[in-house]
């Protein structure tokens, strides 16, 4: 299939940047999105021009670090999918394709299609981990977890810290990532002595680094390709309530 | 800042605000609509007239007035705060964006809408608190009370107030259909034994409100006759 892509360029961090316009032949409907921009890539570099720079790593989706605003969509047009999952097969013969990088204050962009996702590191480095004593290694399962909450840490585990419920909220929110982070660990005992302070910082976190607030639109939850629940946002308000009214950081 | 005024100008904090202010606003549109309906009662206008009468000299009216007055400005504070950060977030936007795809036209215009409700506010209190509270209504004869249902049938004669009366009910409708069980979710309120409930209680709550309220103007201005 022919088509014609439209790419967000840009040279580095400070200088500005526009949309770019590319006709590319002959792409295989069995390519991933990455692997079509892969021959784009070769053909700039046969030519001498600069490469296309964009996020990259497992392309077998569990990663997180492929990014991309396709067609108006993060992650492209398919739900629950990241943009290496995603097929040349979803596109027609003869389409535009506009690929913009997330935007978001807090996430600014480096070069061409790469932001810089480091906000969400250091969120997590406010909180989100637990402590986990040295010596001999306990024995599975000692811990009793009813199913049900081992269940709901699980799917607030699976978020692969992608950005696409930033890059889809109308506020740039990063809401549904911190909260999948918050009650994940809130829900299991071993995240509970942490569990006043991680909520308390995590969310203090999120704000200085310029995160909107959440409008309850539940756009990340329809674009995140792992398909993290509201339920998380709202475990996650209750969670910071009950922290700020009972824990002892004044 | 201390740790109650940090936590109420946080984002969530301020979320929390919007959410019980907007929950609370929403119980003053039932009392306010379930007074207005005095107002379809056939007898000249005496029943709303002792029920206005009522509200502006009874001592805990006088003083849930206050409470709703805070309540409606918490509220507009933190929507105009809020909306601003949510702004800055994102100063650059997208060349090419499909929200339709993933959230309802309501929940991406909360603002719009709620100002649409502001600038109904303020022409509704021009139009019937501020002659009622400050102004010289004219008397009822051998009564106590002033005429204020005179105000209401002069009001709704006009068609420019009436398509406004309506057009702000419309915009209340969408923004309560948003806004009601967002204010549940905001709040961490939510359970999937009651979640449903409250999501379709919420609708059909927006939709009831706004339709009683907006009957109002259309019945004065098409079948009352003075």
């Amino acid at each position: 299939m022919d088509l014609t892509l439209k790419i967000w360029r840009q040279k580095d961090k400070n200088s500005a940047g526009q949309l770019v316009t590319y006709p590319l032949k002959n792409i295989s409907p069995d390519m991933s999105f990455l692997e079509m921009l892969d021959v784009l890539n070769e053909e700039l570099l046969v030519k001498g021009e600069d490469p296309v720079a964009f996020d990259h790593d497992c392309r077998e989706g569990i990663c997180g670090m492929c990014s991309l605003f396709i067609n108006g969509r993060a992650h492209g047009p398919e739900r629950g999918t990241t943009t290496c999952q995603l097929h040349m097969r979803h596109f027609n013969h003869g389409d535009t394709i506009t690929i913009e990088p997330w935007r978001a204050a807090a996430f600014p962009v480096h070069k061409d299609l790469i932001v810089d996702r480091s906000a969400f590191d250091r969120i997590q480095q406010a909180g989100g981990y637990v402590s986990v004593n040295t010596g001999g290694v306990p024995d599975a399962n000692e811990i009793a977890i009813p199913k049900t909450i081992a269940d709901k840490a699980f799917d607030a585990a699976t978020c692969i810290g992608c950005g696409a419920c930033v890059a889809a909220c109308k506020n740039a929110s990063a809401m549904l990532f911190v909260s999948a982070k918050v009650s994940q660990l809130a829900m299991l005992p071993q995240g509970k002595v942490e569990r006043k302070t991680r909520v308390e910082n995590m969310v203090a976190q999120m704000d200085v680094e310029g995160f909107g607030a959440c409008s309850n639109t539940g756009a990340c939850a329809a674009e995140c390709p792992v398909g993290i629940s509201l339920d998380n946002i709202a475990m996650m308000n209750m969670e910071y309530l009950g922290a700020k009214a009972s824990s002892e950081n004044v | 800042m201390n740790w109650f005024t940090k936590t109420f100008s946080s984002t969530i904090g301020r979320k929390i605000i919007m959410s019980v202010t907007g929950l609370f606003l929403c119980s003053f549109l039932v009392v306010h609509l379930v007074g207005n309906l005095t107002l379809f009662y056939q007898d000249g206008g005496e029943a709303f007239n002792i029920y206005s009468h009522f509200m502006a000299n009874n001592p805990v009216i006088r003083t849930m007035e206050i409470v709703l007055v805070l309540g409606f400005l918490f509220h507009i504070y933190d929507a105009i705060v809020l909306t601003r950060r949510n702004k800055a977030a994102r100063p650059v936007g997208y060349a090419e964006n499909h929200p339709q795809e993933n959230s309802t036209w309501s929940s991406r215009n909360m603002g719009l809408l709620g100002t649409i409700i502001l600038v109904f506010l303020l022409v509704h209190l021009w139009n019937f608190f501020v002659p009622a509270r400050f102004g010289e209504l004219e008397g009822v004869p051998n009564a106590e009370y002033t005429n204020l249902y005179a105000e209401v049938v002069k009001a709704f004669k006009n068609p420019i107030y009436v398509g406004l009366y309506v057009i702000a009910m419309i915009a209340l409708a969408y923004h309560l259909i948003h806004g009601f069980q967002s204010a549940f979710q905001s709040l961490g309120l939510t359970h999937k034994k009651y979640t449903p409930f409250i999501k379709t209680f919420g609708v059909a709550f927006s939709v009831l409100i706004s339709l009683g309220f907006a009957l109002i103007p259309l019945y004065f201005f098409f079948f009352v006759n003075l």
